[in-house]
């Protein structure tokens, strides 16, 4: 049966990742949220690139694997874009989601690609379905759709059959 | 000079298309290009109801459908807090170790066949057909079974269907040795792979590299033991490990793969447990055909599943399976509404195609095809 969401962040403090971050920088944790055995952590714009190669040297729980980048839009409420990245830690096996939120304005994050080479595959594909910029990406360019298809297909304003 | 390779060349199993530049017969830069096979089926997922989704996942990687069938499957019931009765959570392992088989039957005879070994092909299509015909006899489909249904398991197995799984079980161990026979010692097969297509450990990790190519290059790491789903933990195997990183170790990793699976497979028929396939949950899980017909309660549940789907809880979860090709993702949110605010696979196949300019740049070129193969890539399953 379903418990409910833990959103505390101090009841969550403990958690190696959330501590880590916490004692790094107090500002780059916006919120958490433990729900069905998995912990999301919303983390500030502007940090996520150090957070994650903060989590990455970790040495009590390295998350030293990037499993996934990618992202929610949840039009039209504001802000717009939800970037998730799924983190794995292969020592520890633990996981733990962080998630960037964006506006629809220009929507833009920090590349991982410095920190995992991994991320470069990921977020082309975010790139090109969501339409979201990964600033400091070796080569942003669009990875499933042609390259001269007009707008980004997994945006919610995006019918499903397609632009007629 | 540039050289196109793909996106019809034979060696790259489906639609990639490989860009090299070369220096004579060295590689200097090596660019895959996908998006080929690119159906959008992220996008039509969230047009469908949950249950209606769960066809859709055996066409992403159409080598290994029920392992698709039952990452997604997992993910639900997750979503919706939902236990599973033993038996079909065993059937689930029996059957998800029959696909890993299928997969690296197809991986080991194309493999095989890229580097110019074609008989293996014909022997490893010999006991896949036996495979399929196993999955015609539950799902009465041999490729896109959609087997696993959210709750349990579609069908009670035919009569006798353990018996043929048992026959072949115990056939196919001396099948492996023939395999090995024609490969192992072969000095052909070993000059073509032994040393290429090189891969430390933190390269694999740092490239998101996972399964059977993150074990060749010496990362004991295996989802099925490390972080068991489905009652994997009740299971005894071994995960194989090599240390060396190259064609070879991969290839070596996978046979020992196909001989550990078979052995779940037998534990599976030893110790399957009795009871009902399908959760008791009316409200999400399809009523039996014969309640339909006899009870006025499940025919109202049959139909309110069929022209309205059942709610799902408003959350997220992420549920990874050990694929054949490695750690197979789903991230599904839910709004609480009957269809999914949003479905993504993670693609083990398109963090594993990463490593190939690592694998090949400074090297020949006749070994592109020989590191293509040993990541065992499905192109359905990079686009999606």
């Amino acid at each position: 049966m379903l418990t409910p969401a833990i959103t505390d962040l101090e009841q969550l403090k403990e958690h190696p990742a959330v501590a880590r971050l916490r004692s790094w920088n107090p500002a780059a944790v916006e919120g958490a949220k433990f729900d069905r055995d998995e912990l999301s952590i919303y983390v500030e714009r502007s940090s996520l690139r150090e957070a994650c190669a903060l989590l990455r040297d970790d040495t009590n729980c390295p998350f030293n694997f990037l499993a996934d980048v990618t992202c929610v839009d949840l039009h039209p409420t504001e802000p717009r874009f939800e970037v998730i990245y799924h983190l794995l830690s292969i020592s520890k096996k633990e996981r733990v989601r962080l998630k960037v939120r964006l506006g629809s304005d220009g929507p833009a994050v920090e590349s991982v690609t410095s920190v995992w080479p991994a991320a470069n595959f990921f977020e082309r594909e975010v790139f090109d379905l969501f339409g979201i910029r990964f600033t400091g990406h070796p080569y942003l360019r669009r990875i499933q759709m042609p390259e001269d298809w007009e707008g980004h297909p997994l945006r919610k304003d995006y019918p499903v059959e397609g632009y007629r | 000079m540039i050289l196109n390779m793909g996106p019809q060349h034979p060696s790259t199993h489906g639609v990639l298309r490989v860009i090299l530049e070369i220096d004579g017969e060295t590689i200097v830069r090596i660019m895959p290009d996908i998006g080929y096979l690119h159906t959008g089926i992220e996008k039509t997922c969230e047009a469908k109801f949950y249950q209606q989704v769960v066809p859709l996942t055996d066409r992403i990687d159409y080598l290994c459908p029920m392992t698709n069938n039952l990452c997604y499957a997992l993910a639900v019931e997750k979503l919706l807090g939902l236990e599973i009765p033993p038996k079909a959570q065993w059937l689930r392992v029996m059957m998800n170790e029959l696909t890993r088989i299928n997969s690296h039957l197809v991986w080991l005879g194309t493999h095989a066949m890229d580097i110019g070994a074609l008989t293996v092909f014909l022997y490893c299509f010999r006991e896949r057909e036996d495979v399929l015909r196993l999955f015609e006899a539950v799902s009465g489909q041999r490729m896109m079974t959609s087997y696993f249904r959210i709750g349990g398991v579609a069908l009670e197995p035919p009569l006798d269907f353990f018996g043929r799984v048992r026959d072949f079980a115990n056939r196919f161990p001396s099948k492996v040795d023939e395999y090995e026979n024609l490969l192992t010692g072969n000095p052909i097969w070993g000059m073509r792979t032994k040393g290429v297509a090189r891969i430390t450990a933190e390269d694999a990790i740092a490239l998101g590299a996972s399964g059977p190519t993150l074990r060749g290059s010496g990362v004991d790491f295996d989802l099925r033991r490390d972080m068991p789903y489905s009652g994997y933990e009740n299971f005894k195997f071994k995960v194989p490990v090599s240390q060396d990183g190259d064609v070879f170790a991969r290839y070596a990793c996978r046979v020992q793969e196909l001989r550990e699976s078979i052995g779940m497979v037998q534990q599976a028929l030893d110790g399957m447990p009795e009871g009902p396939i399908k959760a008791d949950a009316p409200k999400v899980v399809l009523p039996d055909r014969e309640k339909m017909k006899t009870q006025m309660e499940a025919l109202i549940y049959h139909f309110k599943i069929i022209t309205e789907g059942f709610a799902v809880p408003a959350g997220e979860v992420y549920q990874a399976v050990e694929s054949p090709r490695g750690e197979m993702g789903y991230y599904i949110v839910s709004d609480g509404t009957a269809k999914p605010y949003r479905v993504h696979m993670r693609s083990a196949c398109l963090a594993n195609l990463q490593l190939l300019p690592k694998m090949c740049e400074g090297k020949l070129i006749a070994d592109v095809v020989a590191a293509i193969g040993s990541i065992d890539i499905v192109l359905g399953e990079i686009d999606r």
